[in-house]
């Protein structure tokens, strides 16, 4: 089961993507943003970082990539694509998922482990979840608070594709408190929270059981390796 | 040389936090009569010739959906300017 990661100028979590589809048991594939060819993988993961520096708003070159216009395509065959913090911005900025996100509330780069609960499982990336599951995986951010017209969101709530909402703290102004989105047809999720960062027991945050033992991310990878078996 | 001006500007009900620490700063250095700044940008795409009307067309629509987010920013104008 091949899973690309692309790697933009400025990309950060390129490697801890890789090393998050391999402990699932999936084979990572690097790819390139200046390609135009994502190659013969089963599945894609926009990983996070500031790619272009965050120069004109955040994702929006990088939206304009050669390889994006792969990506956009085959995304809308039905391709998993997965965006994490800037890959959700990506996204957003790719218009395959709708709204925007703008700097945090409180104007901080927030940096914590974040709770949130699983709202939606209808999706090739949260398929292993069971709704309503709490989990806490690493946020780190300074422009994820998600906003959309009243509009939009209505429908985003009256169709279910809010797939994580945060708990507790909102840590960034999210409306409706939104942490991770999917399309309609869920092959296409977007997050601002690190589920790569919480994989591996002795890297992941601090759970009940033992000092950095969470590896609730690992699901979110599971779930691609599964829905692209039945596919 | 002769080139197009694009301005975007953040949505009025957006928050702007650059305009507020701006407006924060003209405040306490005395500047009383200034109520409330907001901050955009002014983007200039360089032509080898005058754009033509297609041009000007086209410099809007990239401004619609390259150079602006419809979602947190408006396209205030775009306009030829001559040197």
């Amino acid at each position: 089961m091949k899973i690309g990661v692309v790697t933009f100028p400025g990309s950060l979590d390129d490697r801890d993507a890789a090393r998050a589809i391999r402990l699932a048991g999936g084979e990572p594939v690097a790819l390139w943003h200046a390609d135009s060819s994502i190659k013969k993988v089963d599945a894609v993961v926009l990983p996070g970082g500031f790619s272009y520096g965050d120069y004109l708003r955040c994702g929006a070159i990088a939206a304009q990539a050669p390889i994006m216009k792969s990506i956009i395509k085959k995304a809308g065959q039905g391709l998993p694509v997965l965006g994490i913090c800037n890959g959700f911005q990506i996204l957003v900025e790719s218009h395959l998922l709708p709204g925007g996100l703008i700097r945090n509330e409180k104007q901080h780069f927030v940096c914590r482990d974040q709770k949130l609960r699983v709202e939606n499982i209808d999706s090739a990336w949260t398929s292993e979840f069971q709704v309503g599951d709490e989990i806490t995986i690493p946020l780190k951010n300074g422009e994820g608070g998600y906003i959309a017209t009243e509009e939009t969101l209505k429908m985003l709530e009256g169709e279910g594709r809010v797939v994580f909402r945060y708990l507790e703290v909102n840590p960034n102004g999210s409306m409706n408190d939104i942490a991770g989105l999917r399309n309609e047809r869920g092959n296409v999720v977007g997050l601002m929270p690190h589920p790569e960062h919480a994989v591996e027991p002795g890297f992941g945050p601090d759970s009940p059981v033992a000092m950095r033992s969470g590896i609730d991310g690992l699901k979110i990878f599971q779930s691609v390796l599964k829905s692209v078996i039945t596919a | 040389m002769p080139k197009i001006i694009v301005q975007v500007m953040p949505k009025q009900d957006l928050l702007d936090p650059q305009g507020k620490a701006v407006a924060r700063a003209l405040e306490r250095s005395g500047h009383q009569a200034i109520k409330a700044v907001r901050i955009g940008k002014r983007i200039e795409l360089y032509y080898a010739t005058t754009p033509t009307d297609a041009q000007l067309q086209e410099a809007q629509k990239i401004a619609e959906n390259f150079l602006s987010n419809g979602v947190i920013e408006d396209v205030v104008e775009v306009f030829i300017e001559q040197d």
